[in-house]
Order: structure tokens, then sequence, then C-alpha cells
């Protein structure tokens, strides 16, 4: 019997294995799932060598200690992109740096100054960039972020690729002309590549600080077809883009159908509720955006069917009526 | 910014709380982790209130001695109008009075006073002083190796160094949010100070001191010798070694990648570790060969802390799982038991010996002790991704460390009640001792810090607080209301036993009053503003109103800051004083002047 207070090894052992164990459980497995799945948007581009030195500019001069690059799910943040962040956004900028250092913690944890997540789209002037970071205080009086000036460099006369600072009287030296140097180029390089890449089918969607009322839904009767469409054919046109032709999904931003419990389960109406209302309870992965209002009660049953019964699944078929009766009913006073 | 201002932003707080406004359907003040935190608030304050009226209670006796020189004043001018008879009758009884003589001897008799069993510790012919009340010594701890107190004194001597630069570099950024363009230096720039404030107080000044206290610790309750002092140095010159070469590299701009308390390179961060590790293996031998049967709760969390940090660090720089978000979830397992399992463990550790021993009592409930120590365990471990509730990691990871932050509450109240049980009818000693106040004040901000960090995991009060100056406000409760106010009291009780000098009792005072007023203004006014920040956010305003809104607070912050900065000072020369004279002479003549 193990007994810690009278017997060291038994103290030393137990407390680093239990430690041990609760930290792969908690925070190695965590991590490493999250490695492992994930993968670039579609439409998204490898950081390009200038913005990619901009980062470790970005990283040496602790950015990260005043500006986040997370657009969290909750309403305030929606002024910093048009959508939550996902796991996939990070694909390319979170990566090791060197052998030295990690790959950087640009998600930061005090917002001192702006998110910074969609800057390139915010703000796509260059000149802006570099009187911001020459003095921020050119461009917002009320800001008090330190000047970088050791980034750019006072140059007698400006050679034809120098990028030339327009300064105010005030902050213009005594001879010679400011020129951004190569760390301020690349830096601006960086900020301006920081864009939100678009996912055509995600609303916005962020929780808001007051409860909100649960949207009314617009129901379409239509005269009942005894044959349902085309399934495949709705699904490509609707569900593909994200969701992908194979079903297999993008890890870190859309969910696989194949093999999905939801979509596979014996009772359907878990996965017809989540094309009729959308879907966000998975923070690791996109918001998925309601389909009530576009397609029709057959529509959607053809599409759960199809996916159903495709890529390995094999679950029972469902009829219109199973979509209809999980509608938010309307006109209800 | 103008008082009025302020004054303006306050009422403009409050209406905003009674009336549950335009911003939200509830009521804020009916969210739970608002109405805890202020509870917790209160807590501070009424403590505060409580030391306060005690010491303004003495101030008080002063004036009152006054009146009755007044009274004594109307009395001569009644004498003074007195007629000629009876002012003669009066002086002649006067006259006899005067005249009397005692013989000398009508209390002691004709013996000569001898105390013979060493009952009078401290003879004081002082005049009484109301604003530094006259401090009783703690129970003098004999017998204890000179040499390993050499060590533990130069540990407590560097750290002490460390908390005055890096308090120092704390309070000019802090001027920096006032005065953006004070200088235009590099190595001085906002983000790569910033860091270097951080890691320097963590490092250099808390884990040198925790370190040396445990030194003390760990052969003391084992009742034998330390296994190895030369490792014990071998240890004090690799973490000295770190900070040093970790504060040069972050202000040259070469950092980790910018994870808080995470910024130091591996290589650096391995002269850390190896120092941690080497003092692992010595306590660990050490307490293998204790003399006594029990290993005494102290040394349960101070060996745990340290087995548990070399993991932490360990898993906190492979690289393996870290690209992408991998990343992200090991940067809040690791900020969080950075502070949980280091700091917080070790000084629960030395606080279980140290406020007994300084109260010359056992502790309360050494059960308790366990209970706290398996619930830090398991519960600390899981919380890290509170830091980042909202963001683009798992939901049920965030539930997850959401529920297991309530948790928290069983090892933080097991802890509090154990001490205060224990200091319970020992009340009068934190009027005649400087040891216990800063004991004292750890405890309250053990339990307030804590559980205001619960409080804070709460989605509600997360949206409101995360990513404003409230974190701040948080962390300075914690990492200096907790943790260094307790090695402060574990310092001042500990040092002058060691070495043989003590401080003057108006400068620890004085040291005490600086850094709780300080830190009192630097929180209120962090929480305050950063509160308001929040809700500008959630309003929608334009960012910069926020900033702009801040001004005031943050000028605040940093009058609370120089205040802290000056006890520092005072610290270092209470330091210099304890251990300077001592440090300095050669070891062997240490030994010879002990013996």
């Amino acid at each position: 019997m193990l007994n810690p207070g009278k017997d060291h090894r038994a103290l030393a052992g137990l407390s680093f294995g239990v430690f041990v164990l609760l930290s792969l459980v908690v925070a190695v497995l965590p991590a490493t799932t999250m490695q492992e799945s994930n993968s670039p948007l579609p439409g998204s581009s490898p950081l390009l060598e200038a913005a990619q030195r901009g980062l470790k500019v970005y990283v040496r001069e602790g950015c990260v200690a005043c500006h986040t690059q997370q657009v969290r799910n909750i309403e305030m943040d929606n002024v910093w992109g048009s959508r939550p962040s996902i796991p996939a956004d990070y694909y390319y900028a979170k990566a090791r740096m060197d052998v030295w250092r990690q790959s950087p913690s640009i998600l930061g944890s005090e917002r001192t100054g702006p998110d910074l997540t969609s800057i390139g789209e915010r703000n796509p002037s260059e000149t802006w960039h570099y009187m911001h970071l020459y003095n921020p205080r050119i461009v917002v009086p009320e800001s008090i972020m330190p000047s970088y000036t050791w980034l750019f460099e006072v140059k007698e006369e400006a050679e034809e690729e120098d990028v030339v600072l327009n300064l105010p009287p005030s902050l213009k030296p005594a001879h010679g002309v400011v020129v951004a140097g190569n760390d301020a180029r690349d830096l601006v390089a960086y900020l301006l590549s920081l864009k939100q890449v678009d996912l055509p089918t995600v609303e916005r969607d962020f929780i808001s600080s007051r409860k909100k009322r649960k949207e009314e839904t617009q129901t379409t009767p239509l005269a009942g077809n005894s044959t349902l469409p085309d399934g495949a054919s709705l699904f490509q046109a609707n569900c593909a883009v994200c969701h992908q032709p194979d079903g297999r999904g993008l890890p870190g931003a859309f969910p696989p159908l194949a093999g999905s419990p939801i979509v596979t389960d014996e009772n359907a109406d878990t996965i017809i509720r989540i094309i009729l209302e959308g879907y966000d309870a998975r923070p690791e992965y996109a918001t998925m955006q309601p389909f009530g209002d576009l397609l029709t009660d057959e529509e959607i049953a053809a599409i759960v069917n199809f996916e159903r019964s495709h890529w390995g699944n094999n679950a029972p078929p469902v009829t219109p009526d199973d979509v209809k009766k999980l509608r938010v009913p309307a006109n209800v006073p | 910014m103008s008082s009025r201002n302020t004054f303006n932003y306050l009422l403009l707080l409050l209406s905003f709380l009674l009336s549950g406004c335009s911003a939200m359907d509830d009521n804020i003040l009916e969210q739970p982790g608002i109405i805890g935190t202020l509870v917790l608030g209160g807590i501070v304050l009424m403590v505060v209130c409580i030391f306060i009226v005690v010491r303004l209670n003495q101030l008080l006796s002063v004036l009152y001695t006054r009146k009755i020189q007044k009274d004594r004043e109307t009395l001569k001018e009644e004498i003074l109008n007195l007629e000629d008879s009876d002012v003669e009758e009066l002086l002649l009884k006067r006259r006899a009075a005067l005249e009397f003589r005692l013989a000398g001897n009508e209390l002691s008799g004709e013996q000569v006073a001898e105390d013979s069993r060493g009952i009078v510790r401290q003879v004081s012919t002082e005049e009484f002083i109301p604003v530094v009340a006259e401090k009783k010594e703690p129970p003098m701890i004999k017998g204890t190796d000179p040499r390993l107190s050499r060590l533990v004194a130069a540990f407590a001597a560097s750290a002490a160094l460390w908390l005055l630069l890096g308090t120092g570099i704390g309070q000019y950024l802090g001027m920096k949010f006032i005065w953006p363009e004070i200088d235009n230096v590099p190595w001085l720039s906002f983000g790569r100070l910033r860091p270097v404030h951080t890691n320097m107080v963590f490092w250099g000044w808390a884990s040198m001191a925790m370190l040396g206290l445990g030194y003390f610790v760990i052969p003391r309750t084992s009742n034998t010798r330390i296994y190895s002092l030369r490792w014990g140095w071998t240890t004090w010159w690799l973490v000295n070694i770190s900070v040093l070469t970790g504060t040069l590299c972050l202000m040259g701009g070469i950092n980790n990648g910018g994870g808080e308390y995470r910024e130091y390179i591996w290589p650096v961060a391995a002269l850390f570790a190896a120092g941690l590790f080497l003092t692992f293996l010595n306590f660990y031998k050490t307490v293998a060969r204790r003399k006594t049967k029990d290993i005494y709760i102290s040394n349960w969390y101070i060996l745990a802390g340290l087995i548990w940090t070399l993991v932490l660090v360990t898993i906190g720089y492979l690289p393996f799982y870290q690209e992408g978000l991998g990343e992200t979830i090991i940067q809040g397992y690791y900020m969080h038991q950075g502070v949980g399992m280091w700091f917080m463990t070790f000084t629960l550790g030395l606080v279980y010996y140290y406020l007994p021993t300084a109260l010359n009592k056992p502790i309360y409930s050494y059960a308790l002790g366990i209970l706290a120590f398996w619930t830090q365990m398991l519960f600390y471990t899981m919380i890290g991704t509170h830091h980042f509730i909202f963001s683009p990691l798992p939901w049920w990871l965030q539930t997850v460390a959401i529920v297991f932050s309530m948790g928290m509450f069983i090892p933080v109240i097991a802890g509090t009640t154990n001490f205060l049980m224990t200091m319970r009818g020992s009340w009068d000693s934190i009027r005649v001792s400087y040891v216990i106040p800063f004991l004292l004040v750890g405890v309250i901000f053990y339990f307030v810090g804590s559980s205001q960090g619960s409080f804070q995991a709460f989605r509600f009060t997360n949206y409101v607080w995360h990513f404003t100056d409230f974190n701040v406000a948080h962390s300075h409760m914690t990492m200096y209301g907790i943790i260094t106010f307790f090695l402060w009291g574990c310092l001042y009780f500990i040092l002058p036993q060691l070495t043989g000098e003590k401080p003057k009792p108006v400068l620890v005072g004085i040291h005490f009053w600086f850094a709780l007023l300080g830190l009192l203004a630097y929180m209120f006014s962090m929480m305050l503003g950063g509160t308001l920040k929040g809700l500008s956010w959630m309003e929608g305003k334009p960012f910069i109103e926020s900033v702009v809104l801040m001004m005031p607070y943050w000028v605040w912050r940093a009058v609370g800051g120089s205040l802290m900065f000056l006890s520092h000072l005072l610290f270092a020369i209470n330091v210099y004083t304890m251990c300077g004279r001592f440090l300095m002479k050669r070891p062997h003549r240490i030994a010879k002047s002990i013996s």
C-alpha cells in the first residue's frame, strides 16, 4: 500500500505519475489532436517571404503583448472580423520559427491595442502603416503605442526603390529623408497579409451578451411530390463547398460527414435540425449557417438520404414529413 | 484626465450596474461571477480597514494624551486664581510630598536582579512611539549550519535584487502607458520590456526567494543536514545566469514566440530547469535520509512543486505537438500551471512551515493540508484553457477548464481555513510582530485572489473582463498579494535568525504599508478600468475610446506602482541590513563567530 506520508518514494512517484497522466489528458493529447487535424483553408495561401520575415519582426518586437489575433465567437468581436476564428486560420502563421523558437503565440492574451486578425482588410493602405509604425500619433492622436523609429533609416537622398515617409514638419529630420528599413517593409507586408479568408456559406454568428429571441423560420409548403428531388446534385450545390464532394470535410474547418455518428444515427432528428437551424457548438470548426429558409422539406430530406447512404454511411432513409415536424412552427403567437 | 471625469465614469458605472441598462437584458449585478468578485473586493477592503483602524487607534491615543495636557493647563489657571491662604496650605502639603523619598527597595527587596531561567528576552528602555510599535522578537531557531545560512542568505540577497530591478522595470512600463514617447530605444520598447518584467519577478525574485527559503525548511523538518550544499550553490548560479541571459535575450529581441512566461528561449529555460532539477535531487535525497518517520506536509508541497514544474517545463518546451493551435493549448496549460504548480504549491509548502513556527504553535490540521495538496494537483492541472474561453479551442476543453476552476474552491478554502485557524488565538501577534502581518495579508489574498480567478472563469465574467486590464489586476493580486507577501513574511522571519542581524522595525513597517496600499491602488484601479473597458467594447464603441477612458486608471496604477517600488527599495535595504555583513564575511569566519 502506498503511503506518501511516510515513504518519500511513494510521494514523489505518485505526484509525478498522476500529474503526468493529467497533463497528457488535458494538454498533450488535445494539442496533438489539434496539430494533426488541421489543414489550410481553401483560398488561403502560405505567407510570402516578406510576410514571413515580417512575422519574425512582429514576434521580436513583442507586438503580441498588446495585440490579439483571434476573433472570438462573441458579439463584441464582430468588429474584428466577419466570422469567428477557426483553427485552420492559423495553419500557415503558427508553425515553428526555427530551432530556437517555437510557433509564435499570436492569439495573444491582452487587447491593449486593436485585434489584428483582419487588419490587412480593415486598413489596406501601406502608407498608413508606415506612418503609424514610425509614430502612431501621426495618424491616431490618442494612441499609446510606441514609435518604432528604429525600423526606419534617415538617408541624405532617397534611392529609386526606397519607400519615403512624408512626415509632418515637426517630425522631419534636419536634413535628408526618412525611408522604411527592411524590417519595416517586412512588417508592413505581414500586416497587410492579415485577412480573414472568406467562407462563403458562413454567416456572421456571434454569441450575444443578451439572450437572443429565437428567430422565426418561414416555411413554404409545397404541393406534395411523391418522389424526392436528386439528393446528389443538391448536396453538390449546397454542401460540398465545405464538407467536400467526398464527405470528408476539412480538418480544422469543416467536420467530416463520412462516418459521422450524427449523420448515421438511427434517429435523424439531430442532422435534420442542424441543416434547418445551423450549428455552432464546436469552436474547432467554422459555424454552419441555417438552411431552413433556403431549402424545402423535400430537398432537405433528399440531402439527408444522400448523406446517409454514401461514403460508407448506411442508415435508414427519412421522409419530408420528418423534416416538416422539426421546423419551428411559423405564426405561433 | 480630471478627477471630475473619473467621477463621471464612476457614476456611469454605478448607474449602469443599478439600472441594468441598454447593453444587456440581464442585470450585470445578478451575475454570480460579478457578485463574487464584488464580495471578494469587499473582503480585502474590510481587512485593510481593520488594519487601519487598529493603527489609527494607536494614533488617537496620542491625541487623547494631548487633551489631558490641555486639562492640566486649565487646572494651572485655576490654581493661579486661588486665595493666598489656600495656596499656603497646598504648598506646605506639596513640600512634604516633595521631600518624601523612597528607600529604593520597596518592590525588589534586597536581592540582586537575576534572570536565571532566561525568561526575559528583551530589555527596552526606549520610549513608546505610536507609529511604529515596538515588536517582539520571534522565537529563536538555534543550531543551523552557518554554511547553510550563507546559502539561504545568498538566495535572499539575489532575490531582493531581482525584485528591485524587475519591479523598477514594471513601474517604467506603467509610465509608458501615460507617456508613450518616454524613450525611443529598441531595447527599452514596451513589447520587449514587458516580458522582461514578468519573467524577472517570476524566475528571479519569487523563484530565488522560494528556493532559498526551501533550503532551510527541507533539512530542518527532516531533522538532518542538507544532502549537498554545493548543489545548492550550483542552483543559485544556474538560476541567476538563466534570468540574466534571458533578460538580455528578450531586450535584444530574441524570444520564444511571445507566449506568456514562456518567452525565454529553450537554452535559457534549460538552465533554469537544470537548477530546479539539482535542487529537486538535493531535497529528495535530504528527505530520504530524514531522521523523522513522517514527511512533514511542507515537504510534500515543496517536492511536488519541483517535480510538477520540471514536468511542466519539459511539456511546455517540447516541440512535437506545438504547431497550429496545439501551441495555444500548451500555452494555456503552461502559463496557468507555472503559477499554480510552481509558485503557489511551493509557497504553500513554505507557509506550512513558517507560519506555525513564527506563531510557535503547530499547524491547525494536518489532514486539511493533505486534502488541499491532492485537490491542488487534481484541479489546478485541468484549468489552463480558461485563458482561452470563446477562442477557437475545442468547447469541451474550455468547459472542463471552467468546471475545474470552480473545483479550485476546495484547496483554496481548505488552505485558508487551515492558516486562519492556526492564527486563531494569536491575533495579538499581528500587533507585536512584523512578520505575521505579511503572512496574514498573504492568507487573505490567497483566498480573495484565487477565488476571484475562479469567478473570472465564468463565461459571463470572461465576456466582460477577458483581454482587458482586469487580467493585470488579477495577476498582481495573486503573484504580489499572495506569493510576494508570503515570501516577505518568511524572509523577515528567518533571515535575522540565520545571520543575527535585525532590520529596523520602522523600515519594515513602512515597507509593509507602502506595499499594501500600493497594491490596493493598483488592483482597484485596474479592476474598475478593466470593467469599464469591457463594457465599452460590449456597447460596440470605437476601440480608441476604450484607450482614452483607461487613462485616469493608468495614472492611478502608476501611483500604486510607485508606492510598491518604494517599498521594494526599503525591502532591499532591510535585506542588506540582515544579510550584507553576514555574506561578506568569509565562510570559515562565520563558523567561528557563531560557534
